[in-house]
């Protein structure tokens, strides 16, 4: 089983406390209506699917019920950290700095 | 209700009598609010908790919190955040009859707890709190001491949680 970090209760703790909620960091358009048919469904569908870090978000449910975000390797399952909801996605090269 | 569900030596499962519960939803800055309304000086920090009498609240969220009080005084802590509305606003939800608590108590009762509980147990601090799952119902863990915990489940879910314990209770008496 995965343990994941909750940046808000500030405990590492088992993934089944927690649901995944798909890619992090996909801006709502301000005004949908001026968008064409294919910008709005890149908004809508189209993913990175990034065979690497992926920065994502994730749920705490079955704890404090806080969505943040998380960066995590999408080969080795690793999260490298969590973050947040609002805050920018963390540097890397600082990441990897800091281990 | 409150006859012993089932019990050995090591380890017993109570349902115990109805409490008055709340769900308080509030600005942390807005907390002495609340304080004096409920009479207790609420915990900040996720998963801890604080008593006083039969007044007890827990930190569930960043601005949630789980209260308990005696069941007769559930009208009159209603009255009393009703009179702050006005002037601090916060969401106040009775859910006294949505959960039913059980009592586990006993030299074996983290042990019984860890056959439907992910969570590392040794880590729950007495006197605190936490949302969590009971194989996958969700559920609040308080623990009370070294070897009693209350365990707060919703109705519907209870008679699978309270299988599971049963089973593992016969298992435990048992020599497993
Ligand atoms: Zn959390």
């Amino acid at each position: 089983m995965l343990l994941i970090h909750c940046p808000y209760c500030d405990d590492t703790l088992p993934e089944l406390e927690f649901a995944y909620a798909g890619e992090a960091h996909i801006v709502r358009p301000e005004d949908p209506s001026k968008l064409s048919d294919e910008e709005w469904r890149d908004f809508l569908f189209i993913r990175t699917n990034v065979k690497g870090v992926h920065a994502e978000r994730w749920r705490h449910i079955n704890g404090c019920g806080r969505f943040f975000n998380a960066l995590r390797d999408t080969v080795s399952d690793r999260f490298l950290t969590t973050y947040k909801a609002g805050e920018a996605r963390p540097d890397m090269t600082q990441l990897e700095a800091a281990e | 209700m409150n006859a012993p569900v089932t019990s050995f030596d090591a380890v017993s499962v109570t349902l115990l009598p109805p409490v008055a519960r709340f769900n308080l939803r509030i600005d942390p800055k807005d907390l002495s609010a609340a304080a004096s309304a409920f009479g207790l000086t609420l915990p900040t920090k996720i998963g801890e908790g604080a008593q006083n009498g039969d007044r007890a609240a827990y930190c569930m969220g960043p601005d949630e919190w789980l209260l308990h009080a005696a069941e007769s005084d559930q009208q009159a802590i209603v009255s009393a955040f009703d009179k702050v509305r006005a002037t601090t606003p916060h969401s106040l939800v009775v859910i006294s009859d949505r959960e039913l608590t059980l009592s586990i108590k006993g030299p074996a009762a983290a042990e019984l707890l860890s056959v439907g509980c992910p969570i590392d147990l040794s880590r729950l601090p007495i006197g605190g709190a936490k949302r969590t799952v009971f194989d996958y119902a969700q559920v609040v863990l308080i623990r009370d001491a070294e070897e009693a915990f209350r365990l707060e489940v919703w109705r519907s879910y209870m008679p699978h949680v309270q299988g599971i314990l049963e089973i593992a209770t016969r298992e435990f008496a048992a020599g497993y």
